[in-house]
């Protein structure tokens, strides 16, 4: 007897990526030059979060044929984006093969109360969090794999450390407490109880959780590491660069050798441009896309 | 008995909490080749080929390991380590390590949504229980060479071999609580240890 999509084989893929680099790309000749600078999966787009951002307008799941273009082109997994609570999109991209689904604030909200079921999905998940309520509802919802939010298309680390750095000290709350000041904190942050009382057992979420949304540096994907993360996901930081080939080796390596400074000293060199980026008090609260979800 | 674990990405925690459960001494990350010294046993973790494959590379760690095959350091590859273990790759007319002799054919099972769990007998384990066996986008032997043993078939599909030292399964014993496996591997260390000396 065989079972697919278990909680087991779906958090179990996470966990295969991590110390990872999973790279945003819009077509088959960007996938090739992540997968041989060593990413660990691509995600397929129809656009970076900096072109989203500056396009504006309703962001939806990519064209198909972007995503089999992807499939087709590379032997590393290969995800993709369906927007929060569109659960036919979901299906829509499980059915095409995607290896793992991003229900992601990067894209334009389909529900404005409810996320996807994804315990009901064969398809692991990835969700962003804030926090650690967020992160848990993720989990209780079927997410397999969590990434923070940052604030994607920015090139600005600011809110990816925030959020890691939010959910890294609300663990460590959590495992001090007792147990009748674990059920009140479920209460005050909206997280399930069983799940805190589990987080509160082991010290730490019970999937792997990456850093995401606004990493543009080889520096930045090791700081995340150094603050939790168990890998990097890199947006537009790489092929909004000058030199996409050489900054994705060097994103890979500086989050395998998070602790070589040295050596993350040399990957930075002549790197050329990283991209321009955004400070965040630029962006008006309707337009900050960590905002989305609930 | 001191035991590395390939450290340049995929499930490296779990193999060391794992081989910690199954009484092994000392484990310890291999992420440069100064990390190989004095160790009596190698694992090679779960991840993505591709990329542990090019980090070897990139950091010099391809040739030492090999040497240390070679040499008769026993070693253990899960899913990606199984590939990189091997010495023909279906498809394609490189090897990572070389050091297996069986040809692998990567993802066999297919994609994600094809990943899946069962339970299996693997032979020469401690007990009678099967092994609750995790294939996670897993490859399989496809043949294997003359001093090769087969430890278990999943339905007529290689999944784990044995040749002298070196041993490959295409599932994850890191993911689950059995050790059995672990330990399978510290008695192989034991056992070349004793024949060096």
């Amino acid at each position: 007897m065989i079972e697919t999509g278990t909680t087991r084989v779906k958090r179990g893929m996470a966990e295969m990526q991590k110390g990872g680099v999973i790279m945003d790309v819009i077509n088959a000749e960007q996938a090739k030059i992540a997968e041989e600078a060593g990413a660990v999966a691509v995600m397929a787009l129809e656009r970076v979060p900096a072109d989203i951002r500056s396009a504006g307008g309703v962001a939806r799941m990519a064209d198909p044929t972007i995503i089999e273009d992807v499939m087709a082109a590379v032997s590393i997994p290969v995800m993709a984006k369906a927007r929060i609570g569109h659960f036919v999109e979901a299906r829509v991209l499980e059915a095409l093969g995607v290896d793992y689904l991003d229900e992601s604030e990067v894209l334009t909200p389909a529900d404005d109360k409810y996320h996807i079921n994804k315990r009901e999905f064969t398809v692991p998940f990835v969700c962003g969090c804030r926090d650690l309520g967020e992160a848990l509802r993720r989990i209780a919802e079927g997410a397999s794999m969590l990434r923070t939010k940052g604030e994607p298309g920015t090139g600005n680390i600011v809110e990816a450390v925030k959020h890691m750095r939010t959910v890294q000290a609300q663990i460590r709350k959590i495992t001090s407490m007792s147990e009748d000041e674990v059920l009140a904190e479920a209460k005050n942050i909206g997280a399930p109880v069983d799940l805190l009382l589990q987080v509160r057992l082991a010290g730490k979420l019970p999937v792997v959780n990456f850093a995401a949304g606004g990493v543009a540096t080889p520096a930045d994907a090791a700081l995340m590491m150094h603050l939790g993360a168990d890998g990097v996901f890199v947006g537009s930081g790489i092929f909004k660069s000058e030199n996409p080939e050489k900054f994705a080796r060097a994103i890979v390596q500086a989050t395998t050798h998070y602790n070589d400074f040295k050596l993350i000293g040399e990957l930075s060199k002549n790197l050329g441009p990283a991209m321009k980026g955004i400070e965040l008090s630029n962006i008006a609260p309707a337009d900050r896309m960590s905002e989305r979800g609930w | 008995m001191k035991i590395g674990v390939l450290a340049l990405q995929g499930a490296v925690a779990e193999h060391i909490k794992s081989l910690q459960q199954a009484g092994a001494d000392e484990v310890v990350p291999v992420k440069w080749p100064a990390d190989l010294e004095g160790l009596d046993g190698l694992v090679l973790p779960g991840g993505e080929s591709t990329t542990i494959g090019k980090l070897m590379n990139k950091y010099e760690l391809m040739e030492p390991v090999r040497e240390m095959a070679e040499r008769g350091v026993p070693m253990f590859g899960t899913c990606a380590g199984l590939i990189l273990l091997a010495n023909r790759i279906e498809g394609q007319d490189w090897a990572h390590l070389g050091v297996f002799d069986v040809l692998v054919n990567r993802n066999s099972f297919g994609r994600q949504v094809d990943s899946f769990e069962t339970d299996l007998e693997v032979k020469d384990m401690e007990g009678d229980e099967k092994y609750t066996a995790v294939f996670i986008r897993a490859p399989h032997i496809i043949e294997v060479g003359d001093q090769v043993e087969v430890l278990s078939t999943f339905n007529d599909r290689v999944v784990t071999a044995r040749q002298g030292h070196i041993i490959g399964a295409s599932f994850h014993p890191e993911l689950t609580d059995d050790v059995r496996l672990h330990k399978y591997f510290l008695k192989m260390v034991d056992e070349a240890k004793q024949v060096r000396v």
